[in-house]
Formats: C-alpha cells, sequence, structure tokens
C-alpha cells in the first residue's frame, strides 16, 4: 500500500439531505478526516447527489419566531463547501457526483467543488484508499 | 484473522436488522477475529444503562469485541457517559477515522 | 480485491429507478473487473424469486413502458460471473421454496454469513 493510498479515505453516500442522520455522520466522518490530514473521496450516490445542490436556501423558522439570519439554518450544501474550504495540500477532498442519479433528480447545478462522476470513479476511489466506507440509505 | 469495525447506526427497537448485524459481530468473533463495534446514530440507544439491550451486552461482555457509543450520539440523546452498559465506551468520531484508515480493518456500515 | 456487496432493502425506488440501483451499480462495477459477489438478505432475498411482474403501472396518464425485471437481472449478474448468495432462513421467513429460486442462486445460512465476510476482502453493505 502506498503512502498516499494508507492516507485516504473513501466514503459512498446515498442519503438526500434532511432525510436521515446518517447524512451528518458522513460529513462529520468527512471533517475529522480532513482535520487529521487524511484525503476523502466521496462517491454521491442517489438522493446523495442532492446534498450538493446550489439552488439550498436558509429559511426563518415561523414556530420559533426567528428570521431566517437569526435561526441560522444550515444547508447540507453550505457544511460541504465549508468542508471543501479544508481542502488543500495536506488533504484532498474529492467529491464525485453520479452523473446519471443528479440527471435523473434534476440536480446538475451543484456547488463548487464538487465533480460529474460515474460509478468507474468509485472503483478508481475504492482502489486508491485504505478503506471504503458504504453509508447505504435506510 | 482479520480486524473488523461495525458501525451500527440502527437500533434494534425499530429495525430488527440491528440484532442480525449484533449476531454477525457474535460470529466474525467467535471466529477468531478481532471486532471493534461503533454505535452511532440511533444505535446508542441500547448502550443506555437499564435498556433492554440483550446483544449489546452480551456483545460488551465478549473479550474480543470492543463495544463503543459515539459521544456526540450519545449526548444528542441525553444518554451520559458515565451511564452506559457496563464494557461500552464513549467514543469520538475522531477515534472512529482513525478505526477506519488503520491497514487491514474491514470497514462494514449498518 | 474481492468484494462482498450486500443488498438488505427490496423494491426502493425500483419502479422510478427501473432497476435496484445496487445490482445495477454492482453490474457496472463487475463489467469495469471488479471481484465482486452479492449476498441478498432480509427482504432483499425476494429479489432471487423467479417471475417478478412490475408490468403494467400507469400513473397520471403515463405509462410505465419498460419496467423494472430484477429477477432477469440478478440472472444476469449470475451469468457475468457474479456469485449471488441468499440467506436460508430469510428466504425461509419470506414462505419462498427453493424451486421458485432463480437457477444459479447459493444459499447460505445465517450462521454461514460472517464466514463469507472472512471470505472477502472488503464488505459493502449497502
Amino acid at each position: 500500500m502506498t503512502t498516499s493510498q494508507e492516507k485516504t479515505l473513501t466514503v459512498a453516500l446515498m442519503d438526500p439531505p434532511y432525510e436521515s442522520e446518517a447524512s451528518t455522520t458522513a460529513l462529520r466522518i468527512i471533517d475529522a478526516a480532513l482535520r487529521k490530514g487524511i484525503s476523502v473521496n466521496v462517491f454521491a450516490y442517489e438522493g446523495a447527489v442532492n446534498l450538493t445542490m446550489k439552488g439550498q436556501a436558509a429559511h426563518p423558522n415561523p414556530v420559533k419566531g426567528t428570521s431566517a439570519e437569526e435561526q441560522d439554518h444550515p444547508t447540507t450544501a453550505r457544511f460541504i463547501s465549508g468542508l471543501f474550504g479544508m481542502s488543500g495540500e495536506a488533504a484532498k477532498l474529492d467529491w464525485a457526483v453520479c452523473g446519471l442519479c443528479a440527471d435523473e433528480r434534476g440536480a446538475g447545478d451543484w456547488i463548487e467543488g464538487p465533480r460529474r462522476g460515474s460509478p468507474g470513479d468509485f472503483y478508481k476511489f475504492t482502489q486508491e484508499s485504505v478503506n471504503t466506507l458504504i453509508i447505504g440509505a435506510r | 484473522m482479520a480486524n473488523y469495525l461495525l458501525v451500527e447506526s440502527r437500533d434494534p427497537y425499530q429495525f430488527t436488522d440491528a440484532e442480525a448485524f449484533y449476531q454477525i459481530a457474535a460470529d466474525l468473533a467467535k471466529a477468531g477475529n478481532a471486532v471493534t463495534v461503533y454505535l452511532v446514530q440511533n444505535g446508542v440507544l441500547p448502550a443506555r444503562r437499564g435498556a433492554k439491550n440483550g446483544q449489546v451486552a452480551t456483545l460488551a461482555a465478549t473479550p474480543s469485541i470492543t463495544v463503543l457509543a459515539d459521544d456526540f450520539s450519545l449526548r444528542e440523546r441525553a444518554i451520559s457517559a458515565n451511564n452506559l452498559e457496563s464494557g461500552v465506551s464513549a467514543s469520538t468520531v475522531d477515534d472512529l477515522v482513525d478505526l477506519l484508515v488503520q491497514p487491514g480493518t474491514k470497514a462494514i456500515w449498518h | 480485491m474481492s468484494v462482498l456487496s450486500i443488498v438488505e432493502q427490496a423494491y426502493r425506488g425500483t419502479v422510478e429507478e427501473q432497476d435496484d440501483t445496487i445490482l445495477w451499480l454492482s453490474h457496472m462495477l463487475k463489467n469495469a473487473g471488479a471481484d465482486l459477489n452479492i449476498l441478498l438478505r432480509s427482504n432483499a432475498v425476494n429479489y432471487a424469486v423467479k417471475g417478478q411482474d412490475a408490468s403494467g403501472l400507469t400513473i397520471g396518464g403515463v405509462p410505465l413502458t419498460v419496467p423494472p425485471t430484477i429477477d432477469k437481472d440478478v440472472q444476469a449478474l449470475i451469468a457475468a460471473g457474479v456469485t449471488v448468495y441468499a440467506v436460508q432462513e430469510d428466504l425461509e421467513d419470506l414462505g419462498v421454496p427453493q424451486g421458485d429460486l432463480i437457477g444459479g442462486i447459493q444459499t447460505v445460512a445465517r450462521s454461514g454469513v460472517a464466514g463469507l465476510f472472512d471470505k472477502h476482502d472488503t464488505v459493502w453493505y449497502w
């Protein structure tokens, strides 16, 4: 195993935002890995292609009576932009969005950072990592 | 023999499949493998002392099995790290990442 | 690197997707050269049953002209060299007799699943 491979983790995601706590846990894992200098490859499959949609917008909370600013409602796109902000020489984040999954969901307009990908990217990721964590949909 | 990291995100109260996953952990240990079970999300619910969780207690009492519970998931559910089933330890996402990047570890999320 | 790909949930979005997305992904990876086998467990053992038929659906006047044919997809995986296992007790729980299974399915006892984990370099639990 190469040194680069030892310091690279692959994660496959499937859940869309706001439907499962798995999305939050996945982002926590990616955040921790990047902080520790471990590169992360992400394959966003199926509903996970919605995690990076540019059009996500924060909103106020009428039950709590808060404005959008006060509520500071996080979007997954904003969290992931932050993760790309952590990506650099020490640890790189490569986020491949399953192209066919994005097409069928109309989720092709994503934030800066992710790129269009395919199962071939996922396969390559798995061969270049010390481990692959599949976070399947529930 | 291998090192296994089994991440259980589901609880046995809603999903019977969680029990099947615990059984796989037990079977892997019985076969001579070193097994870490990392409970996260609702998977930490059976770790609360006093919860009906037969299999989690058995796993935690097995010498070749380490049972860890994610500290954020515990806190989110108001489960104190001092009030866990015997043999279960609170852990962090940083620890989880360390386990994930150990060469030779088979990591499986459920 | 040998892979055991586990499918545990059946019929999730299969009508709109026209297939099971994990069986589809597995076939793509096999075509790309992956050394991959599949384990069907829980309700997904139903994917091993002959005669699954999702045809004839029309919603809002829009017909489903190409329905999923999961049993044929499983047969195609077997023909491509993928070993497809199904947990025996899960089949029994679902009341599926041996004669209703697609040819080439290999049944494994629940107690044998850990052995399949050991036999493969990596396990992907979808």
